[in-house]
């Protein structure tokens, strides 16, 4: 079980990751989107997935149990080519239904000067 | 981008999803998690085969805003619960049909209620976005 005390928490992201042309234009590919100027509105999640995942499993969750319950994305402007963002994960909530632990995590993608995109992703770690 | 207004129903718009694919998306946004490749893995979980991972098929549906607006950069939310699993056999190229309802046009832009079916059955629930105008 996730240690209660970890709720509320903001966990500022460390490494900045650089957006490069191939990872945007891959991802729209493989999604049928034409547009490649920008990346996907859903593009965000190759980094805060990852980013949650690490803070979760360094918590004591088991990544092979978890199943993606729901997700929202809130885009102050469309990551494109050359952006560095740094992700900040919030544990929002967790809690315990059925003995499935139901937690919602924050991902606020950053630019040095810039919040860029925030993801929620609620992910539901099966008994 | 063309005229909206609240009640309107959109043109749906099918998606047909198959392994390959699969494996694309898998590479292009770094989700390994073998429920989406391995049929073995996705049965010993309980799962009746392979999935599409959930963020696929949201992205699908992203693509389906991005084209009927005109341009994915005016998204400005997008939500979505994922309430059913797309099962994704081998040499099948499975069906999801997405639609969309203009739920309300304001100043904020357009708000959309989304919807995605899949033999028949919505996978995905509260799908809503937001186009900037």
């Amino acid at each position: 079980m996730l240690n209660p005390d970890l709720v509320g928490r903001t966990v500022a992201g460390t490494t900045a990751t650089k957006i490069s042309q191939e990872a945007i234009s891959a991802f729209a590919r493989s999604l049928g989107e034409k547009n490649t100027e920008s990346a996907p509105p859903t593009f965000g999640i190759t980094i805060s997935l990852e980013q949650s995942q690490s803070l979760l499993q360094a918590s004591g969750l088991d990544w092979s149990r978890v199943v993606h319950g729901d997700q929202r994305f809130d885009i102050k402007r469309p990551i494109v080519a050359g952006d560095e963002l740094r992700c900040d994960v919030t544990i929002e909530s967790a809690r315990i239904v059925a003995g499935n632990e139901i937690v919602t995590v924050r991902g606020d993608l950053m630019t040095d000067s810039e919040l860029v995109v925030s993801t929620w992703s609620t992910l539901v770690f099966r008994a | 981008m063309s005229t909206f207004t609240a009640g309107q129903e959109l043109a749906p718009k099918s998606f047909f999803i198959n392994r390959a694919q699969l494996v694309d998306y898998a590479q292009a946004s770094g989700d390994h998690n073998p429920i989406h490749q391995d049929e073995a893995v996705a049965i010993s979980v309980g799962l009746p085969n392979v999935i599409a991972h959930g963020m696929y098929t949201m992205g699908l549906v992203g693509s389906y805003i991005s084209e009927l607006v005109g341009g994915s950069e005016k998204i400005k939310e997008f939500s979505a619960r994922f309430t059913k699993p797309v099962v994704v056999p081998a040499n099948t190229d499975v069906e999801l049909i997405v639609s969309a309802t203009v739920a309300e046009v304001s100043e904020a832009g357009v708000r959309l209620e989304l919807s995605a079916v899949c033999d028949g059955v919505k996978v995905l629930g509260m799908a809503k976005a937001l186009v900037a105008l």
